[in-house]
């Protein structure tokens, strides 16, 4: 199991897959690629990060024995090593892998836009979305984070998410839609609803909360406008169970809703002439017109609800009948608080005191009511200001309201007072009643009391009053709205224990009585609530009276509310989301408004509820709007999709998570995510990026202005011991270089970059020249320690960077952009996984690798590559891919070949003399291409096409069905060559290969046409020209197919043996680790001794005991039987090539070897500046650590030790650093003063390279006092001779002087240089040196181990300097990438190869000359080109002067039929 | 009417860079003239004097060449054979007094779809101001209908 899908990810997979084992790749995201798709360029070459990653990408997603598991997470590890048990957890996609074709349908619909994270956060993706284009699997998947909080809070889960996004695309009828699902009564809810969901809405933390209400109200506004347009929801097959519902109200409406959608039948049964309960009679018209209410309950009776009006249970029918009698299988009992309440004071019974309920119903039930002169209501609810505005409307002179509570506690909601306050309506506040005036039995007035306070401490409703603060107030009419209760009488004595004599008893969660089949809920339950609430109980009801019809435990896995954990949260940054207050809605001006009973609030009009919902924060991200769903043209998007935990059982665990870039904002003084244009340098690699945010132009995403002038801030997270970072991150001093150079190229001017540094890392392959270059490209190099980054005070937002040079002087400058160079941590997940898994992790938090191992760990059979085990680049990481694949192969070689899966094909048919008959397939790609080109017209002009025989269209032809049908038209047809006009041949060619294939074809008969990626979808405006377009490449590519004949790939045996190439460290570790994989070895060393130049060591940078370490190489090397000894031998003769070498030795000896392995290894490089073999108290660092070794005499009594470094090394002469010279410095100078503290250590250094974790060896010799004093290399070091000893001038770089120190030793840090014998070796095996003389691999970031021409691999100090545990991990990766080319029986010939015509051939050597991969060779005075060795690109052919050579499938002949077919006139 | 003419312009395009760059355009929904027909090539490095000859002579308006950024050629140095051959032809197209313009050689990475659609609006342009191949049968054949 290969855990992590970056670069190092799909490397190890390849190699153990090509080994013979079958790879389990768990990945967390939904894309495979990791970080390196996110990157512009690559160092040093840079060459573009997403062209090398892709052929990659797709090699691995499309091998058999990969399986890509994504989207997945290890929960657990068991077992040892052979045999693990790894448990898996994988999120669920919510899409199809099988079903997405990717055409990205669904993201177009989606109206849910949010940060894109691969881009940064630089732009929006949307909520369905594929990490980038070039993703594998080509699918899309959906983000989801929790129930918004505006769903979780509503009684009736109506996803209000949902549809604010629908209305945001202006979908209203799929808004009411989704809405109606959950709560029939849009309209009603739209104007009078509590709105919880608003209250919890996560925009207040913002400025306000999104109109929520206002905006179902417009939905339903629409719909109701558009009624012949909708279509209601169809209930489930209907069921024979009878459900009674006693009470019309919001509560039973809606439980008879919900059964009725279920299928049940549905009675409710209603006292009043009308049904509606409250939402009829006790809300007034203006709040509420009635024909709403009328509206959405004749909807209800459309979907089949019967309501019996004016039948009053208890009177008319009883429970016991109803149930026993009528057949009714269960009732819901939801009669509602109609009766107003009275307070006991005297004069209450008084006539012309009402209470509000009785007063609005009577009014809302038609009765023509007039009222005169003065009214006092007395309440502070919405019921109370309902009867007040009623009051006013229906004639009162004035109207005044008495709330115990003040303006702040009053229940009733703020809107509704300040409407009633623009009406003229008068508040008293904190007024309680004490008695009822009257004269001659009729109401006059009333008497009040202050009120102290309302609620006691607990808040609970108590009030205090003032005593002696009465005053008198005048009415003709006194309305008391101060609460309402339940009639109970309808249930008689037989059914009095369901209640508790002032409400009904029942389940809080399931609403079940204590009677079975007795359900009750709404006010009658509750007490006066409100109609959401109600509705909410209805819907809760109706799921408890289905599980008790059908014996369902009312309780089982059962959600009532939605879990805590589970509500989305506020995911922006302070300052992230822009102010943007509520739109206001429209309202009468309240002098006309209170003249009528017309509505007051106007609603908002359909653009104000667009604009509305755009201000909705996507809280949930995915809104479950499902336009995905309906934009999906192959059923692909399962929103129900689960979690899945599974089990894998595996042999080894290769851990490949990568790292995470260090948050810059945890670093105030950088002003990152302060200042915008401070960004960081993964920001600024997507800005670089052709396929980023901006397309590739340079310019500041803050005000898209193109910078002058660029800084970048190295070692930010990096080297810093203040937050337990006292690393190097190794990678930014280089990806800075690249980045400042690029930009310079992007830039339309001259672009000034400035790097801000302290010391220059650049100890890579090729890594000098590359920073030279940057000199010489004008980029500014700034050694300095930076205070703060500040922003200048003015429309520019340019920055002013603040930093100290290396003297101490203290500088400003100021720049419109600053990069960041972030280091690296480790990624997330990492600490959790190494628990679990019992790994042990450095200080940091990175994996500690086990010593001198290149990939092990502490765990046997788990190994780790790339970044997991610390800051590395590319090639690196490559390196411990291969290397851990190679390991983990040799553990389970006995294993190999035992799980691999391969494809069987039929035999194919012999098509030659046969007449070309073409079979073309056109495809609609869904809506992608058929959207735009006229698809049937193309298939009629591809069947007047000669030699086509058959075509029709597919909707989707790469669809599973469609492949079936290829292969029946194959047969049906007999058609010998296929051609599909769709996608891209990049992505979709192999799948339909395989298909002819499997139908008998070769599979070079195959060939397509792409009218999506380059027609459809560039031209989607012209639909006329693209259909024209669409046409010409049907016809090139019919041409084309015409001449296509089949390629036959040649095979050749594998001589299963390794040839390997110097008996150091290097090569015995590969030896061993391809001897592990059951390979036999030739391992040929010229010296007559194994151990090369480790011999010479004595201390790893760990403190590791290297002799020992090398005597265990040659001991076990000796032992192993597989491996063969050839010492005192060199290569003298090479031929063959990939899968079968003859190599002749010196000795004579004839070898043969199916690959060979370079590793010949590094010399240190004989100084011939200060004074060395000149003066014996000046050492080479080797010569040094063997002196400090044996005790030599020379360091007894050294009092001073001067270590110059850089000596041979980048320089004119060996442009190169050598890499581990600052380490091994660093390492002398702690073991020098180990040895004798008051000893004197001065190391002279350029920069001090210690990348890593070295960093922290060379804060611990700074801390022991080792003086560190740098030089340039304009102003070397002087070592001069003196009596006793010698004296060494240096000019110091802080004081400006020349320092002078008397050393009794000086160590000089020698280069690390080629052997000369590179060079026979090159031209044996026909294999490039680099200009230094080191050999130059396939390629610098992803193939660094590998040669171009096939078979043969280098490994160690042959490649370029590095320490010891480099050259042991890329040992055993040159050994990992042999055994994947050694595992095979026979090697094949990549599908198209070169062919020579010998007749035609003049054997001119062009293309000998010309191939990079040396497969042409003459023989018999021809050129002939050997198959497996070609990699298939022409270039031969192009260059051939007699043309004697053609490529098969690409043909000049196929090139010019193609344009012939383009230019002919179909007749 | 040089307004109306739409020209064909052939590209030749490498599988690795220029033709993934075509996809990456189609992916990310640039829009271009749609003038180009797009021929896949294994490498630039396969291009041949008489196709690029071959395909003026069948009429087209313009042909180009493009393949990886230098450096970059995924077989190593295909693309710098491919834009000698091509700078040879245009020698020769200017020798014949064929206007070489029409033909030309682009360096282009996977990941530049933009400038793919670019390529494709400079071209185009490039093409309708010379106006149709003196070769382009069709295009001749209409003008000369008429007047």
């Amino acid at each position: 199991m290969v855990v992590g899908a970056g670069i190092a990810g799909i490397q190890a997979s390849l190699d153990l897959a090509e080994s013979g084992y079958y790879v389990h790749l768990v990945e967390s995201s939904p894309a495979i690629g990791g970080t390196m798709p996110m990157l512009d360029k690559t160092f040093p070459t840079n060459d573009c990060s997403m062209c090398i990653l892709s052929p990659k990408l797709v090699e691995c997603g499309r091998h058999l024995n990969i399986n890509a598991i994504t989207g997945t997470k290890i929960e657990n590890v068991s077992g040892c090593a052979g045999n693990f048990t790894v448990t898996l957890k994988q999120s669920p996609r919510y899409v199809d892998l099988d079903k997405c074709k990717g055409c990205g349908d669904c993201a177009n619909a989606c109206p849910v836009s949010i940060k894109n994270e691969f881009n940064q956060g630089l732009e929006l993706r949307k909520a369905i979305f594929k990490r980038y284009p070039q993703a594998f699997p080509n699918a899309f998947s959906i983000d989801k984070c929790g129930i918004s909080p505006c769903r979780a809070a509503c009684p009736t889960g109506v996803n209000s998410q949902g549809y604010i996004q629908l209305i945001k695309l202006g979908k209203f009828k799929e808004a009411w839609q989704l809405i109606y699902r959950d709560n029939p009564f849009p309209a009603i809810c739209g104007r009078i609803c509590s709105h919880p969901c608003q209250e919890n809405c996560l925009r207040s933390r913002v400025d306000e909360p999104v109109n929520i209400m206002l905006l179902k109200r417009a939905a339903a506004d629409y719909v109701y406008d558009h009624l012949d347009e909708i279509t209601l929801p169809v209930p489930e097959t209907q069921r024979e169970d009878k459900v009674a519902i006693i009470g019309s109200g919001p509560a039973g409406l809606s439980c008879a809703y919900h059964l009725t959608m279920r299928g049940y039948k549905t009675t409710v049964f209603e006292a009043m002439s009308v049904p509606g309960g409250m939402m009829r009679v006790g809300i007034p018209e203006y709040r509420l017109p009635k024909k709403w209410v009328e509206l959405e309950i004749q909807l209800l009776v459309k979907l089949g609800i019967e309501i019996k009006l004016n039948t009053q249970i208890g009177k008319d029918l009883d429970i016991d009948a109803l149930l026993n009698q009528h057949g009714y299988k269960a009732i819901f009992i939801s009669v509602g608080a109609t009766q107003g309440a009275k307070p006991s004071v005297p004069g209450v019974d008084f006539d012309g005191v009402y209470t509000a309920v009785e007063f609005l119903k009577a009014i809302n039930s038609g009765e023509n009511i007039k009222i005169k002169g003065r009214v006092i209501v007395v309440g502070g609810g919405n019921v109370a200001i309902d009867a007040a505005r009623t009051a006013l409307r229906l004639g009162a002179d004035n109207v005044q309201v008495f709330a115990l509570e003040s303006r702040e506690e009053m229940p009733a909601s703020p809107d509704e007072i300040v409407e009633a306050e623009e009406e003229g309506i008068i508040f008293h506040h904190r007024k309680g009643i004490k008695s009822i005036k009257g004269i001659g039995g009729k109401a006059s007035g009333l008497v009040t009391i202050d009120v102290a306070s309302v609620f006691d401490n607990e808040g609970r409703f108590n009030p205090v009053y003032i005593e002696k603060t009465e005053k008198d107030f005048e009415a003709d009419c006194i309305i008391i709205a101060i609460g309402q209760k339940t009639d109970l009488s309808f249930l008689g004595d037989k059914y009095k224990n369901l209640s508790d004599g002032r409400i009904i008893i029942a389940d809080t969660e399931t609403f079940a009585t204590n009677i079975p089949g007795v359900f009750a809920g709404g006010d009658a339950v509750t007490g006066p609530k409100t109609v959401v609430a109600a509705l909410g109980a209805g819907k809760e009801a109706a799921e408890s009276i289905h599980r008790y019809i059908n014996g369902i435990d009312l309780k089982f896995e059962r959600q009532f509310k939605v879990p805590e954990g589970n509500i989305a949260t506020f995911r922006y940054k302070d300052g992230e989301v822009a102010p943007q207050g509520s739109i206001k809605p429209g309202s009468n001006e309240p002098y006309k408004r209170i003249k009528s009973f017309v509505e007051v609030n106007n609603g908002y009009t359909f653009e104000q509820a667009q604009q509305e919902a755009e201000r909705c924060l996507n809280c949930g991200i995915c809104s479950e709007c499902f336009e995905c769903v309906r934009a999906c043209n192959s059923s692909a998007i399962i929103h129900s999709m689960a979690e899945k935990v599974f089990d894998i059982n595996v042999g080894a665990i290769v851990l490949s998570l990568g790292f995470t870039p260090f948050d810059a904002s945890k670093l105030d003084y950088y002003g990152y995510g302060k200042y915008p244009n401070v960004l960081t340098s993964m920001e600024f690699e997507r800005i670089l990026s052709a396929s980023g945010p901006f397309q590739g132009h340079l310019v500041r995403p803050f005000d898209q202005r193109e910078p002058q002038k660029i800084a970048w801030i190295q070692c930010v997270g990096s080297r810093n011991c203040n937050i337990d970072h006292d690393y190097c991150s190794s990678v930014c001093c280089m990806y800075a270089l690249k980045e400042a150079i690029i930009a310079k190229e992007h830039s339309h001017d001259p672009l000034e970059t400035t790097i801000f540094y302290m010391d220059m890392r650049t100890y890579g392959k090729g890594f000098e020249k590359y920073y030279e270059r940057a000199k010489e490209q004008g980029v500014n190099f700034v050694r300095s320690r930076i205070y703060a980054v500040e922003q200048v005070d003015d429309e520019s937002k340019n920055l002013r960077i603040r930093y100290a040079n290396e003297d101490g002087s203290i500088n400003t400058e100021e720049f419109d952009l600053v990069v960041l160079s972030v280091g690296m941590e480790p990624s997330a997940g990492v600490k959790e996984l190494a628990e679990k898994i019992g790994l042990n992790l450095n200080q940091f938090g990175f994996v500690e690798p086990a010593p001198l191992s290149g990939v092990g760990t502490n765990v046997p059979g788990v190994y780790v590559a790339g970044a997991i085990s610390g800051p590395r680049d590319i090639p690196e990481t490559v390196m411990q891919a291969s290397a851990a694949a190679g390991v983990a192969g040799a553990m389970l070689s006995e294993a190999r070949g035992t799980l691999v899966r391969e494809r069987e094909f039929p035999d194919e048919r012999d098509v030659s003399g046969e007449e070309p008959r073409i079979g073309v397939f056109v495809c609609h790609c869904g809506i992608n291409i058929g959207g735009v080109v006229d698809v049937p017209a193309v298939v009629e002009m591809a069947r007047t096409l000669p030699y086509v025989v058959h075509a029709e269209h597919n909707l989707y032809t790469c669809s599973q069905d469609t492949q079936a049908i290829i292969r029946e038209k194959i047969k049906e047809y007999n058609l010998n060559r296929v051609v599909v006009a769709s996608c891209s041949p990049r992505t979709h060619r192999p799948l339909f290969q395989e298909t002819i294939r499997e139908a008998g074809l070769n599979r070079a008969l195959f060939e397509m046409a792409n009218i999506r990626d380059q027609c459809s979808w560039v031209h989607m405006h012209e639909p006329e020209k693209a259909t024209q377009k669409a046409m010409d490449l049907v016809k090139m590519i019919v041409a084309k197919a015409a001449l296509l004949q089949p390629i036959q790939q040649v095979a050749v045996g594998v001589t299963k043996a390794a040839l390997i190439i110097g008996g150091g460290v290097s090569g015995m570790t590969s030896a061993l680790s391809l001897a592990g994989h059951g390979y036999r070895v030739h391992l040929v060393e010229k010296t007559d001794r194994l151990g090369g130049a480790a011999l010479r060591l004595k201390q790893g940078m760990q403190g590791e005991n290297i002799p020992s370490f090398v005597a265990g190489l040659i001991e076990q090397v000796r032992q192993n039987e597989l491996i063969s000894v050839h010492t005192g031998a060199e290569v003298k003769e090479v031929s063959g090539y990939v899968g079968n070498f003859v190599t002749t030795l010196t000795t004579g000896e004839e070898l043969q070897h199916g690959v060979t392995i370079i590793a010949t290894g590094g010399e240190e490089y004989k100084p011939d500046a200060y004074l060395y073999g000149r003066n014996d108290r000046v050492l080479t660092q080797v010569e040094l650590e063997e002196a400090l070794a044996d005790g030599d005499g020379r360091l007894h009594g050294a009092k001073n030790v001067v270590l110059i470094q850089c000596v041979g090394s980048r320089e004119p002469e060996r442009p190169y650093c050598s890499r581990v010279c600052c380490a091994r410095a660093v390492k002398l100078a702690l073991k020098l003063k180990e040895q004798d503290p008051t000893r004197n250590v001065f190391v002279l250094y350029r920069d001090v390279r210690t990348y890593g974790f070295m960093e922290e060896k060379y804060r611990e010799a700074r801390r022991r006092g080792v003086i560190f004093i740098r030089y340039s290399v304009e102003h070397k070091p002087q070592v001069e001779a003196t009596g006793d000893g010698l004296k060494v001038t240096v000019l110091d770089h802080v004081l400006g002087v020349p320092v002078e120190i008397n050393a009794d030793i000086v160590g000089l840090a020698a280069a690390i240089v080629a052997p000369e014998s590179n060079k026979q070796l090159s031209q044996l095996f026909k294999v490039p040196l680099n200009e230094d003389g080191f050999f130059l691999e396939a390629h610098m970031k992803l193939r660094p181990v590998d040669f171009a021409s096939e078979g043969t691999f280098m490994a160690g100090l042959a490649h370029s300097p590095k320490n010891i545990d480099e050259n042991i991990a890329q040992a055993r990766a040159a050994a990992g990438r042999a055994a994947t080319i050694l595992n095979k029986e026979r090697l094949e010939s990549h599908g198209v190869t070169a062919v020579v015509d010998p007749n035609k051939c003049a054997a001119c050597l062009t293309c000998v000359r010309l191939c990079p991969f040396n497969a042409p060779r003459i023989r018999n005075y021809a050129a002939s080109i050997e198959p497996v060795l070609c990699q298939g690109c022409g270039t031969c052919a192009g260059e051939c002067p007699n043309k004697a050579i053609t490529l098969q499938g690409y043909n000049d002949q196929m090139y010019m039929n193609m344009v012939h077919g383009l230019f002919k006139e179909v007749s | 009417m040089a307004g109306d003419f739409e020209p064909k312009i052939v590209a030749f395009c490498c599988h690795y860079c220029a033709y993934s760059a075509a996809d990456l355009a189609g992916s990310m929904r640039l829009q271009y003239p749609t003038n180009i027909r797009i021929v896949e090539m294994t490498c630039s490095g396969n291009i041949d004097h008489r196709v690029i000859l071959n395909a003026f002579e069948e009429g087209a308006d313009g042909v180009y060449v493009a393949g990886c950024m230098e450096g970059d050629c995924h077989f190593l140095k295909g693309n710098y054979r491919a834009k000698k051959r091509v700078n040879h032809v245009k020698k020769l197209l200017e020798e014949i007094g064929f206007d070489s313009r029409r033909l030309e050689f682009y360096n282009l990475s996977a990941a530049m779809g933009p400038r793919f659609a670019e390529i494709a609006n400079e071209m185009t342009q490039r093409i309708k101001e010379l106006g149709p191949s003196p070769l382009n049968k069709k295009e001749n054949g209409k003008e000369g209908d008429g007047k």
